[in-house]
């Protein structure tokens, strides 16, 4: 699970970097649905669903949220993301490192963050993990006696169904679940359940693993766009006059 | 005392305010339209544990604090205050139960309140009796095992539809020696033999909130269905109104934030004289009072919440949490259309439907006359 | 500056897609004087190799097994890692897309390396190729450069961003068999059912149509549907209309659905919510078409109509019929 900004936010960028000022942050909406899922198949098999995130000590805010919804346990990797300088191979190795030695059958994840954007990071600890994966599932369906999985996955609005192994790790795509509020008990109880709280010192790993094989050199903002132009005048004359503009002005007709 | 809120209710608040915007306001203005009470919402509101919050873990409630179903209702009203008033109204009906009733009652009567498999009411006001509660007419003789009631109650919140539970009713049985009558509280079952239903109401407010005339015709129930003690039914009702004046209070701030959230989003997206309302001074001052009494009122009615749940005295500041939050709400909904302009009278906007429902609050569980009554009573006494 | 590019092609109903020209364009940028080589994967994909020369690629080779006629993660990865032992490329490029993304990671992953994802802008900087590609969903960019790495660098390219080369005939055909060893899937693909009309994919569409709350019912989608085929393009959707389940979310384009760049995007009853704004605010140019004069949609329209989209799409149909006679 990764926290994200609030997709209402609006992205203001200072000194070179998005500022993070009184942003609103959310669980990043597709992992939401990996969460989901996750606790629809522990409501299905039984067994327990752990949430695990990299990020700042503030991100407990959003494990807990998870924690409300239903997951388990949460492990929270803390990092400081300016001192970390990390990208995603960065990332990968962290969870895959935290992963390696605890038992699972199932991995799920989103298959993009909202910020980033680059859906690497799932499939890059299915890697390290030597593991098979299934990306931007629609639907799943677990054989638990024969240890394997079918699933439908979105490739660019096709489907194709596939039959998978495990264990796994699977990245959700939208429609895969509607993801379930939190209970208002269930946040009630989410204070009592474990969050485990990792330092980066706890994963056996050296700088050299951790450093970052890509660097961002600029951020900045798509160009101010200028107002358009309404078209006037009688709906049919408009409709005419558009067609026109369209074939001769930006000539994409 | 209360100084911030926790981060559970912080994401209890959250959690409401998501609910109510993606499952109720889509629906809101055909609720309103219709006059149709949200059974979905109900069951959904049920699901997420909202309805049961202050209530034992025990009769399926969520063992949570009152500050939070504050919140709760709040973030409901600020978007339709009608559904809020579906949750308070069987508050006041779960409130009795609990405190009063026996074992045997809660499981059956009080246990389905909670979830949203029913949704419970409570019936006090008669035609001749709103403020003044004393001068009910309803009664209910005993013959035999069993008490027999005769008469009608009107303007009753949550009563009169399908999934309507037990009706909590205060009833005369009889006269006290002081000459004045005595009244005791019943808890009757929906649909039983002798009680019906008048005509549907119409209503300027609280139009989602189905609100029943209640007509008892020979109505048989068993002794057991007497809550608690016989000739306390008064002091029963009293002794929860405190938390029913607490959670009208919640409604009313719902709608300040609610009136002060959409001026606000109103005046960053319309221009006026070619430029935005933001730069219209007479305009700015009108969001500047409602976000100083949204806060005010916010600051009272936590402030009453958390007596109540420290277990301490809360009469004097939920009454006066009351009166301000209700009547600034209606201040506050009737700016919210005056700057919406001709918008704001269209029923397709929240903030005409709001203001109906700001009115419904300055009359119930108390008018402001008796809200400003009983402040006076106990600062003099 | 890269001199050894490896480039995987990708086809799709018979063509060559669109966004391998692109990733071979993109490769040029980088390796001006360097060798680009396109790997085409399956049985009889010998036909396409001549248009992968022509519009830029140096050598073709090509993997002929009969296990990577479908995709899957585990097959086309071990093809992919093999090839890369050994052509040695120092870049490795490739569409983003469905493939792209499943594959890259795990590529970039097996060997160490950095990946540059969803690139949509290359150019040399001080000798330095530089990346530029969106983040928060177009909300903003990054600029990015590779740091040194243990293997080759890995990108992948947004379709429909970058200009593919000039198609050049006169380019010498090399092509080449590179065999394989595949072994040990771990995924099955049983079944694949096309819901994509007409083949024309959202993320490489040169004209979107899209609806929203506006358009009021999976019905009224078919007005937009036929002014889609009038112009060759795709039906797109904004969240409203998915939720409202006018259609599927296959069709969603924004912040958390497709994020798509088209050469013209008809928005059709959307307000314009930040969201949607965010998946196709950088198309090249936007038609707004909404009732409400007020609608966000209309601050990044270039063009707007204020008008019931009812009214105004059969119009708009009938206009462009006549204009391509």
């Amino acid at each position: 699970m990764k926290r994200t900004f609030d997709t209402e936010e609006k992205i203001i960028v200072e000194n070179n970097r998005i500022s993070k000022d009184g942003v609103e942050w959310v669980i990043n909406p597709y992992d939401e649905y990996a969460i989901e899922e996750g606790i629809k198949l522990r409501e299905e098999f039984g067994g327990e669903v752990t949430v695990a995130c990299i990020g700042p000590s503030e991100a407990e805010k959003e494990l807990r949220t998870a924690l409300a919804m239903g997951a388990d346990k949460a492990i929270l990797v803390e990092v400081d993301e300016d001192e970390l300088q990390g990208d995603e191979h960065t990332t990968a190795q962290l969870l895959a490192s935290l992963l390696k030695d605890r038992p699972f059958d199932i991995i799920l994840a989103g298959n993009v963050s909202v910020d980033n954007g680059a859906g690497q990071v799932a499939p890059r600890v299915a890697e390290l993990l030597d593991i098979p994966q299934v990306t931007t599932i629609t639907h799943l369906t677990v054989d638990a006696d024969q240890n394997k999985a079918t699933v439908e996955r979105d490739v660019e609005g096709d489907v194709e169904i596939v039959e998978i192994s495990l264990p796994a790790l699977f990245t959700a795509q939208q429609g895969l679940n509607e993801p379930r509020y939190p209970s208002l008990p269930g946040i009630m109880k989410a204070k009592k359940k474990p969050l485990e709280s990792i330092q980066l010192g706890d994963l056996k790993l050296e700088q050299q693993d951790l450093a970052a094989k890509t660097e961002v050199v600029e951020v900045f903002l798509p160009p101010e766009k200028k107002a358009g132009r309404i078209l006037e005048g009688e709906l049919e004359d408009q409709v005419k006059e558009l067609a026109h503009l369209l074939h001769s002005e930006a000539k994409v007709i | 005392m209360f100084i911030h809120l926790t981060e559970e209710q912080e994401l209890i608040r959250k959690t409401v305010r998501e609910f109510a915007e993606k499952e109720i306001a889509p629906v809101s203005e055909k609720l309103w339209e219709e006059q149709q009470f949200p059974y979905e919402i109900w069951a959904k509101a049920g699901e997420l544990g909202l309805i049961g919050l202050p209530y034992p873990e025990k009769y399926n409630g969520g063992g949570g604090d009152w500050l939070s179903f504050v919140i709760v209702l709040e973030e409901l009203a600020r978007i339709d205050c009608a559904v809020a008033n579906a949750l308070m109204a069987n508050s006041s009906a779960a409130s009795l139960i609990n405190h009063y009733g026996t074992e045997e009652q809660k499981e059956k009567y009080l246990k389905p309140i909670l979830t949203g498999e029913k949704i419970g009411a409570i019936g006090l006001t008669e035609p001749n009796a709103g403020s003044d509660a004393a001068a009910i007419q309803t009664s209910a003789v005993l013959d035999g095992s069993e008490w027999v009631i005769n008469g009608s109650k009107i303007f009753i919140s949550n009563s009169d539809n399908e999934i309507t539970g037990p009706v909590v009713i205060a009833a005369v049985t009889g006269t006290k020696e002081n000459g004045r009558s005595e009244i005791s509280n019943f808890i009757i079952p929906n649909g039983i033999e002798g009680f019906s239903y008048g005509r549907k109401l119409n209503k300027i407010g609280w139009r989602a909130s189905s609100t029943g005339e209640l007509f008892f015709d020979q109505v048989r129930v068993p002794q057991e269905n007497l809550l608690g003690q016989r000739g306390a039914g008064l002091r029963q009702t009293l002794s929860t109104i405190s938390t029913g004046r607490i959670l009208i209070a919640a409604m009313g701030l719902g709608i300040l934030q609610g009136s002060l959230d959409r001026s606000m989003a109103y005046m960053e997206e319309r221009k006026a004289f070619g430029k935005p309302l933001t730069d219209l001074q007479a305009l700015r001052f009108k969001v500047s009072d409602m976000a100083t009494h949204t806060h005010a009122a916010r600051l009272m009615i936590y402030h009453a919440a958390s007596l109540r749940d420290a277990g301490k005295p809360f009469d004097k500041e939920s009454s006066m949490a009351k009166l301000f939050a209700t009547e600034k709400a209606m201040e506050a909904a009737h700016q919210a259309i005056q700057i919406h302009g001709g918008f704001g009278i269209m029923s397709e906007y929240a903030v005409s439907r709001a203001f109906g429902d700001a009115k419904v609050l300055e009359i119930v569980e108390g008018t402001s006359e008796i809200q400003r009554e009983i402040i006076s009573r106990l600062l003099f006494q | 500056m890269y001199s050894n590019v490896l480039v995987l092609a990708e086809v799709k109903h018979g063509h060559v897609r669109n966004v391998t020209f692109e990733t071979i364009a993109a490769a040029r940028t980088i390796s001006a004087d360097g060798q680009i080589t396109a790997a085409l994967f399956g049985t009889d994909m010998n036909g396409y190799a001549e248009e992968l020369i022509y519009h830029g690629a140096d050598r073709v080779v090509l993997v002929p097994d009969a296990a990577l006629n479908q995709y899957t993660t585990d097959g086309y990865r071990q093809a992919l890692l093999q090839l890369i032992d050994e052509r040695q490329p120092d870049a490795v490029l490739l569409g983003h897309t469905a493939q792209g993304r499943d594959l890259s990671p795990r590529i970039a992953a097996r060997l160490n390396s950095g990946l540059i994802s969803d690139v949509i802008e290359v150019k040399m900087s001080e000798g330095k190729p530089e990346f530029i590609r969106p983040i928060y969903s177009g909300k903003a960019f990054s600029r990015k450069r590779a740091k040194d790495g243990d293997g080759p660098l890995v990108v992948t390219v947004r379709p429909n961003n970058i200009p593919v080369l000039a198609r050049d005939v006169s380019r010498q055909v090399d092509v080449q068999e590179i065999p394989v060893e595949i072994k040990d899937l771990r995924t099955v693909v049983r079944e694949v059912i096309q819901k994509t009309s007409e083949g024309v994919d959202l993320s490489e569409a040169r004209v979107i149509v899209a609806g929203g709350r506006g358009v009021k019912s999976a019905d009224g989608f078919k007005p937009l549907q036929e002014l889609a085929d009038v112009l060759g393009g795709a039906v797109g959707a904004s969240r409203g209309a998915c939720d409202a389940g006018y259609c599927d979310y296959s069709l969603q384009i924004g912040q958390t659905g497709k994020v798509v760049t088209p050469d013209l995007y008809i928005a059709c009853g959307i307000s314009g919510a930040i969201q949607h704004l965010a998946g196709m605010s950088n198309s090249k140019v936007i038609v707004a078409i909404n009732k409400d004069p007020e609608a966000e949609i209309f601050k990044v329209a270039d063009y707007g109509i204020v008008g019931d989209l009812f009214e105004v799409v059969p119009l708009l149909i009938d206009e462009i019929k006549q204009m391509v006679h």
